[in-house]
């Protein structure tokens, strides 16, 4: 284990932190939050320090990371992060208990949406923006946009990419990681941008847009209203419904499509899943819950809205689907374990996975039916590797041991089975609001304090796919060589 | 500037490493995916898994974008067919590798033009070149020329109990009347570009330039010429031996090749009728007693185990055969075999991933840099750069010595129209010159990013 190079990489990740944290700090100054100015500058200023010393003491000769180095980095640095991020709300005193505020800064970075705020509307404006902004540095990944920044970060980064960059498989899409990051980032900011505009175009206000649009990019979730998103017109609805699904979609094909090769793009069997799971996911809910809408079309806006949300784990909501009938429910259940594409902001299984999965399984079914026959797993128009389909596989093992784990480990606090395994499923696919107790319109602040760190271990696990988090986990990838 | 290398084998991962350490942007296609992981694993590139001469594949590399494409496979039907492709595709520039004999005589040119190749290399071909330099200059561990020719270059290493111990540059130069420059120095690993006060020690490893004529006197002189190497056998008939073997006949020397396979020691034969071509395991000490090892002049160890080449040059050291050259592939085998006293290794991969370097740095020069020539000395660690002078340089016509140089540089050799100079602090620099500068442990672009 190259310990400096670790620190080293870590004291870069809280530097830019600190200064993403002029951000919040400038909204804090504009709406003369003084208590809010005073937590931000005292934090960044400390991070700032904290990270410049790091990397001024750890300047290590030996450059090279392995992919065990990989995954300490990114456990620890989101650990970190999330550490210090919560920092500012518990001395503006906005969250005065520390584990409320580290839980809440973890569901922003992990991209969940799951608060423990009973009355968000009683948060300072700057908070609430750190809150959201916390969603877009964690959407694309934060380790992601220190390499577009900082050019030759380690020798062999890929493994920190790797182990950052959500599904099965990662690829640069460019030679290089610099460059691969800075694209991925450049359509990341183009996109929430032209949220942004269109957002103002229905007459939001600039604060809500922004505040909205970064927890759309980044699939988070949370939201500056009891209600989410119930107050708003059918036309803002719309388009987030649309920006939700956008960002679920994996950013390899909006650069296909930046190249000129869109056609490379639209042959993506992963998008036409997602799409199709979406729809037969929609329409499905539309027919169970038309009948407690007054309207077609609000029956429409409002099942398609809440598929979207949930699919692509983003976590608004435009009515309290607790209260929808139980076919619903469970098809919003399932829809959470599948989440977006590979490669997207969302979280989730991930459809690639899914469809590997199915596809596999089916292949068993041949096998054990024709046992001399040979036949490869094709997905994306290739074969996959047997090691890949394999990986897919064991994945998803581990996935459903963490989950019963979790599920195990919160159920000490007593509550239904339903709020259990919603608030489990919600925090592990970072989608944010479950069923039952931690519905839409309510929030996980009756959970007990050891349950909310378990639930923010579960968002990390989720968001850094497990294995990183694991790992760290294991005292073998920290001995010394 | 983008680069796509296809074919990732030895010579292909040692190009890839080269060219990322430069800063281009490399995309690899081979066909073994375990091979594609690892290099994307250990470098800053794109990897393609799939035949490279596979239309589809090179779309899925973007060849039409790429500055360069080179493809360095085993075969060279394949990197012919790839190259092609990747230039009908829209690739600015392809360069094959093409190392069968029959394919690299006179049909070469017509090769090379009928399928739009810009280049092509021939890494077996530039290993036996090199041996052969070394073998016209038995003491020199290794040659190069610069400038088509005009300009050479040599390493030689010192004797732990050399005259020159504890000499300075000043004094040496003062010594000899002919015109020479030592370029640079090797000590330890460590590479310096020495100054006029730099103070030599026995065991280093030094960078000569001299015109050629002036550089047979010199070496002469100072006694470590020894006699040009006339009996040489080489081990192992392999594609490099046998061009070696080719330009030494041409030589007039005589050879001796040895190989345990016996259909390619009739081939071989066949084609080279001049060489005494001995079937038989070369690692059996007997038989190359029996062949006269204690009375050859050089011995070149060319078979394809690094191992094997090591342990058998050792042996034709331990009979003092004069000059032992040995082939070695992996580079972490290069300080083992110099421990062991092995001070002649040739590296195949090295030399082609000069050439191909070279290039890149020659297309990125249309783009803005002027470099029209790069080797790597000193196992890399110091670079020759060849520039012509334009007319809007700077110090066109000023004395060297009124020019402040960065630290670490040196202007080795000005040539003017064919003519080498070895400057002095009052020779000038006029438009149109060749001006040929060292550099260690940094990058040039132009000629005047040498002056500070």
């Amino acid at each position: 284990m190259n310990y400096k190079m670790v620190f080293y990489t870590i004291g870069r990740i809280l530097q830019i932190e600190a200064v993403l944290m002029v951000l919040p700090l400038m909204v804090a100054v504009i709406y003369g939050e003084v208590p809010s100015v005073f937590a931000f500058t005292v934090t960044l200023i400390l991070e700032f320090l904290l990270g410049t010393l790091a990397t001024a003491f750890l300047k290590s000769k030996n450059r090279i990371i392995y992919a065990k180095e990989g995954f300490a980095i990114v456990a620890l640095a989101w650990i970190l992060m999330s550490a210090v991020g919560a920092v500012p709300f518990v001395i503006s005193g906005d969250i005065p208990s520390y584990v409320d505020a580290f839980f809440e800064t973890v569901s922003g970075f992990t991209t969940t949406g799951a608060s423990i705020l009973d009355n968000v509307e009683a948060l300072s404006r700057s908070m609430l923006f750190w809150r959201s902004f916390t969603h877009w540095i964690g959407g694309m990944g934060v380790i992601v946009f220190v390499m577009a920044l900082i050019p030759n970060l380690s020798e062999r980064s890929i493994h920190i990419m790797r182990a950052e960059m959500p599904g099965p498989v990662v690829d640069k899409i460019v030679p290089k990681i610099k460059n691969t990051a800075k694209i991925l980032y450049l359509i990341y900011i183009a996109l929430t941008l032209s949220q942004i505009f269109f957002l103002l175009l229905g007459g939001v206000n600039l604060f809500e847009s922004l505040v909205y649009t970064f927890a759309t990019a980044g699939t988070g979730g949370f939201g500056i209203k009891a209600d989410s998103l119930a107050g708003y017109s059918p036309y803002v609805q719309w388009v987030v419904t649309v920006y939700m699904l956008v960002f679920g979609v994996n950013f390899n094909l909006y650069y296909l499509v930046l190249i000129r090769r869109a056609k490379a793009a639209i042959r993506s069997t992963e998008l036409w899943g997602y799409l199709g799971i979406f729809a037969v996911a929609g329409v499905l809910v539309v027919l169970n819950v038309a009948p407690s809408f007054s309207s077609v079309s609000e029956a429409i806006r409002h099942s398609f809205f809440q598929v979207a949300s949930i699919m692509t784990t983003t976590g608004f909501s435009t009515v309290d689907f607790n209260l929808w009938p139980a076919f619903s429910k469970v098809v919003i259940i399932l829809l959470m374990f599948v989440g977006g594409c590979a490669g997207s902001t969302a979280g989730g299984l991930k459809v690639s996975r899914v469809m590997i999965i199915i596809k596999t399984i089916m292949r068993e079914f041949r096998n054990l039916v024709h046992p001399r026959s040979v036949s490869a797993v094709r997905h994306e128009g290739k074969a996959v590797e047997d090691r890949t389909a394999y990986g897919v596989c064991v994945y998803f093992a581990i996935y459903m041991l963490c989950f019963m784990a979790i599920f195990l480990l919160i159920s000490i606090d007593n509550f239904d089975i339903e709020t259990n395994f919603t608030a489990t499923a919600a925090t592990i696919n970072n989608v944010g609001p479950g069923l039952g107790r931690v519905g839409p319109v309510s929030g996980f602040s009756d959970f007990s304090a050891f349950s909310k760190i378990v639930l923010s271990f579960s968002m990390l696990l989720g968001r850094l796919e497990l294995y990183p988090l694991l790992l760290a986990l294991t005292p073998g990838i920290w001995r010394k060589k | 500037m983008k680069i796509i290398i296809s074919g990732c084998g030895k010579i292909g991962t040692n190009v890839i490493s080269q060219l990322v350490s430069e800063g281009y942007d490399v995309v690899c296609i081979d066909t073994d995916r375990k091979v594609i992981e690892e290099l994307t694993n250990i470098y800053d590139v794109m990897g393609v898994c799939g035949n490279g001469a596979d239309p589809d594949v090179l779309k899925e590399a973007d060849a039409s974008s790429a500055e360069l494409f080179v493809s360095l496979a085993g075969s060279d039907e394949l990197n012919m067919l790839s190259c092609f492709l990747a230039k009908s595709l829209g690739c600015s520039h392809a360069i094959a590798r093409i190392r069968t004999p029959e394919y690299n005589d006179r049909d070469l040119r017509f090769l090379r033009q009928t399928l739009k190749l810009d280049d092509s290399v021939n890494p077996e071909y530039i290993t036996a070149k090199e041996i052969y330099d070394i073998l016209k200059f038995p003491s020199a561990v290794n040659i190069e020329s610069f400038s088509g020719r005009n300009f050479e270059m040599i390493e030689i290493k010192l004797k732990p109990d050399s005259t020159f111990d504890g000499m300075t540059l000043m004094d040496l130069r003062k010594k000899y009347e002919e015109k020479f420059l030592v370029c640079a120095v090797q000590r330890e690993n460590q590479a310096f570009i020495p100054s006029g006060g730099f103070v030599l020690r026995g065991g280093d490893k030094l960078g000569l330039t001299a015109a050629p004529t002036q550089m047979y006197k010199f070496l002469k002189k100072i006694g470590i010429l020894q006699k040009q190497a006339r009996n040489v056998m080489i081990l192992g008939a392999s594609t490099t031996a046998f061009y070696l073997a080719k330009l030494l006949v041409a030589n007039g020397n005589s050879v001796t090749v040895i190989d345990k396979n016996e259909a390619r020691c009739r081939e071989f034969s066949r084609d080279l009728p001049q060489v005494v071509m001995i079937c038989g395991d070369g690692a059996q000490q007997e038989l190359l007693l029996e062949e006269g090892i204690d009375s050859v002049d050089a011995f070149v160890s060319l078979t394809g185990m690094d191992e094997q080449n090591i342990l058998i040059s050792c042996f034709a050291s331990a009979r003092k055969v004069p000059t032992v050259i040995t082939k070695v592939n992996r580079p972490e085998l290069y300080s083992i075999a110099e421990k062991l006293g092995l001070d002649c290794i040739i590296s195949p991969k090295k030399t082609t991933g000069d050439i191909i370097t070279r290039y890149a740095r020659a297309i990125e020069n249309s783009l803005g840099s002027s470099v029209e020539t790069l080797y790597k000395l000193m196992d890399g660690s110091v670079e020759a750069l060849e520039f012509s002078v334009q007319q809007d340089f700077e110090y066109i016509d000023i004395p060297l010595k009124e020019m402040s140089l960065k630290k670490n540089i040196l202007i080795a050799g000005i040539i003017r129209g064919r003519v080498p100079i070895i400057p002095s602090g009052n020779d000038v620099i006029k438009a149109g010159d060749k001006v040929i500068v060292f550099a260690s442990g940094m990058r040039l672009q132009t000629l005047a990013d040498i002056v500070a």
